[in-house]
């Protein structure tokens, strides 16, 4: 199996950008909207002074005998006092004649009926605003247009926008550092239940394969309950095969009982030489498919087992020391010499048949590859932790090879010669494993392998 | 060259308007590189003690120092903005005009409270209030006038001792009693009253405080209204004869001011110019030295009896109230 995901683009990426983008959109537009409001209703604030400066210039414009007289009060100009020192400019016509005032300020086409006009221009160098009006004074024999116009630079103006700009970044900045806190806070939240599952995948026991049970967000259901059929559907399959290894296993197992037995029986009566070596080889043949048989029920008995654990205090001495007893008789075959090392009582809980039949796999297979008038050592450690070593004088492990050796049906380079199913080195590792210990393969220096079967 | 349109351009306003000045002095050595022309309504030798500061410790600077008067600076002014550096004068609606109207640069490194300058260009440096000056020989003691009504009430009381005998400013001819005259007016109906009643006396009219003060001091005055009670304070010679009374009803208080020109060729002498002239009127000093009042001496620190330097001073300047202005002043006065 490929442990690399096929991996695009990323849920909380995409939902923080997304979060994030559109606040700093936001944050732009409230910026804009809000300055050009302000603007707006600054400019106004503007635009009313200097109408009313106009209303009271216009206001005293009166016609006498000697012609239009416009004396209009010190307030007209001193309500124009700005922080910024502003500066004014006015204008009053009578007519197409200047009466008074600066004659290049520009000037809007006001009505008759003293209505406002507001315009901006440039004079003399400078961004003005203009307000503007008009009114008709009718004399004896004439009728007069008077035309005020006031102007003022907008140095103020420009200094309370700048003001407000100012703080309305300043909001607009506040606004999208708490909308990225809230973004990624609503990332996490949503993602969250993502993790959670995540989580209680990965944490589960590589034969676990039971429902999640756990509640999720209804988004996620249909992937949970997909999740969930698909464990089903592999667990029963997974268990199928077992099942059906274990079955054919069995019924393999004494049907080659009864052919090893006439094997065994005609060896006794056929005197050639020749028949007797192929006798030989067909026992041999038989032991060896009688003992894969063996082992694939193990496998599968340990698979089971594994999952339900049925511990026990025992003594690991006591255990190491029963099955170098049972497998003398075998050893004693090959001339090779089995010795127990321990330092006394190693107390341990675990499950006994399965520590048995893990030892006695890796016993087997030392010797199964140790020379004939050898030597396998079992010694059994109490400290730092539980642990048993088995050593032999074989070839020892294919460096190359170690670490694929525990899987299985696998066997080493040099086992090509040896009969064996490759099992021996899996179900030693599964039942560490189930114990939370492991199985290292080392070489010795002075040869032969060593397995470190850790509880 | 540069020697050259330097003298012809020192030379040419000289020749032109010569005749025109009331007092014109040069500062400074000859040999200087930078000549700043400063263009004032103020008497010689009240200035020449800030210039010749200024120029201690700026050998390659001199200074030319024009006289005239406020109403004459503000046309000579506009006519030829190009010749002057740094403009003083008096008549502050004449200044903000000018200032209003852009014929000024602000003056970098220089903070002064609102009310002491305007636009950063024009910056007030004395405060000076318009007095009544009595000719001691017309009271006897305890009966000076304190206020306007008290000064009607004395003409009124005793015409054949004031008749031809009062003075004040031309307000057609003086920028600065132009100036008293329309802020005085803006304050209070007693202003009309008393120029009906200076008229009805034959009341003689003036260019300016000085021939004001010498009048007095020759007997040929015994009551000048809106009279520079600084320009009396500083001449030792009428102390016994004449006495400057400050009207406790509203006081009228001008303030100088000075401004750097926009078409100055010598923007950073010009300006420090400026600097020295405010940071002398407002620093610790000795009155000997600089006889100019000071900066608010007078006042609380917000300056609100002061005359406010901002755009409605230019409304009196304005022909149409100006006309109408004189045309009262006129029929108040000249009789």
């Amino acid at each position: 199996m490929s442990d690399t995901v096929n991996v695009s683009g990323s849920l909380r990426a995409r939902l923080s950008l997304t979060l994030i983008g559109s606040a700093a959109a936001i944050a732009v537009l409230l910026f804009f909207v809000v300055r050009t409001y302000a603007a707006q209703i600054a400019q106004s604030g503007q635009d009313n002074i200097l109408e009313a400066s106009v209303t009271s210039i216009l206001d005293a414009a009166t016609l006498r005998d000697s012609g239009v007289e416009v004396d209009f009060p010190y307030v007209a100009f001193s309500m124009l006092n700005t922080e910024a020192d502003d500066r004014v400019f006015y204008a009053i016509w009578q007519d197409e004649t200047l009466l008074s005032g600066y004659e290049l300020l520009p000037v809007a086409d006001a009505p008759d009926g003293g209505d406002i006009v507001h315009v901006s221009a440039q004079f003399d160098g400078a961004a003005v605003r203009v307000a503007t009006a008009a009114r008709i004074l009718v004399g004896a024999n004439a009728r007069n247009r008077v035309t005020v116009s006031v102007a003022q630079t907008q140095d103020a103006l420009a200094g309370t926008l700048n003001k407000i700009s100012r703080n309305v970044g300043l909001i607009g900045a506040g606004f999208f550092a708490l909308s990225v806190l809230v973004a990624s806070w609503a990332t996490n939240t949503a993602i969250r239940p993502l993790e959670r599952l995540t989580h209680s995948i990965t944490r589960r026991g590589p034969k676990d394969l039971s429902p999640v049970a756990r509640p999720v967000p209804s988004e996620m259901a249909p992937l949970v309950t997909s999740l969930n059929s698909f464990m089903a559907r592999l667990d029963t399959s997974l268990k199928q095969s077992e099942d059906f290894i274990a079955e054919a296993a069995h019924r393999v197992r004494t049907p080659l009982a009864t052919v090893r037995s006439h094997a065994e029986a005609t060896l006794q009566r056929v005197e050639r030489e020749d028949n007797r070596q192929a006798l030989r080889s067909m026992v041999r043949a038989i032991d060896e498919s009688s003992r894969a048989a063996g082992q694939l029920l193990d496998h599968a008995m340990i698979t089971f087992r594994a999952d339900h654990l049925e511990t026990e205090p025992l003594d690991l001495v006591d255990l190491v020391e029963d099955l170098v007893t049972r497998l003398t008789p075998v050893a004693e075959m090959k001339d090779i010499a089995l010795t127990v090392i321990s330092g006394g009582k190693v107390s341990i809980e675990a499950d006994s048949i399965l520590l048995q039949n893990a030892l006695s796999n890796l016993v087997e297979n030392a010797l199964k590859y140790a020379p004939e008038e050898s030597e396998i050592t079992l010694e059994v450690f109490d400290v730092p932790r539980p642990r048993v070593e088995v050593r032999d004088e074989g070839p020892g492990f294919p460096p190359d090879q170690m670490h694929e050796l525990a899987a299985r049906f696998s066997r080493g380079e040099n086992a090509k010669d040896t009969i064996g199913s490759g099992l021996g080195l899996t179900i030693a590792q599964d039942v560490a494993t189930a114990h939370g210990g492991e199985l290292t393969l080392t070489n010795l220096s002075e040869g032969g392998a060593c397995v470190t079967f850790l509880l | 060259m540069r020697y050259i349109f330097a003298l012809i351009a020192w030379l040419c306003p000289l020749v032109g308007l010569a005749q025109e000045w009331e007092d014109q002095n040069a500062f400074g050595p000859a040999s200087a590189t930078s000549t700043l022309r400063v263009l004032s309504s103020t008497d010689t030798a009240l200035f020449a003690p800030i210039i010749e500061d200024f120029l201690r410790g700026r050998p390659d600077v001199s200074v030319e120092y024009f006289v005239t008067g406020t109403a004459q600076i503000d046309q000579v002014f506009r006519a030829a903005p190009d010749d002057f550096d740094v403009v003083i004068s008096s008549a502050m609606d004449l200044q903000l005009k000018l200032v209003n109207d852009g014929y000024s640069v602000p003056v970098a490194n220089l903070s002064q409270p609102d009310w002491a300058q305007w636009r950063n260009s024009l910056f007030a440096f004395t405060t000076e209030p318009a007095t009544i000056v009595i000719n001691r020989a017309a009271f006897a003691p305890g009966t000076v006038p304190q206020t306007r009504q008290e000064l009607i009430a004395a003409m009124r009381a005793r015409p054949e001792v004031f008749r031809g005998k009062v003075g004040t400013y031309d307000v057609r001819a003086s920028g600065l009693g132009y100036l008293f005259a329309t802020q005085d007016a803006r304050a209070s109906e007693t202003f009309w009253r008393l120029m009906e009643v200076m008229g009805g006396l034959d009341a003689r009219l003036y260019c300016c405080s000085g021939a004001m003060i010498d009048d007095l001091a020759a007997g040929k005055l015994m009551v000048a209204y809106n009279v520079l009670g600084s320009y009396v304070a500083a001449r030792d010679d009428v102390a016994d004869t004449l006495e400057i009374v400050l009207p406790s009803d509203f006081p009228t208080i001008m303030m100088r001011t000075a401004f750097v020109s926009s078409r100055t060729g010598e923007e950073e002498s010009a300006a420090a110019f400026v600097r020295h002239l405010v940071e002398v009127q407002t620093g610790p000093r000795n009155r000997d030295v600089f006889p100019l009042p000071p900066l608010s001496a007078t006042l609380d620190s917000s300056g609100q009896a002061v005359i406010s330097l901002e755009p409605a001073l230019m409304t009196y300047l304005d022909p149409l109230k100006r006309r109408t202005f004189i045309k009262e002043w006129s029929s108040a006065v000249i009789q």
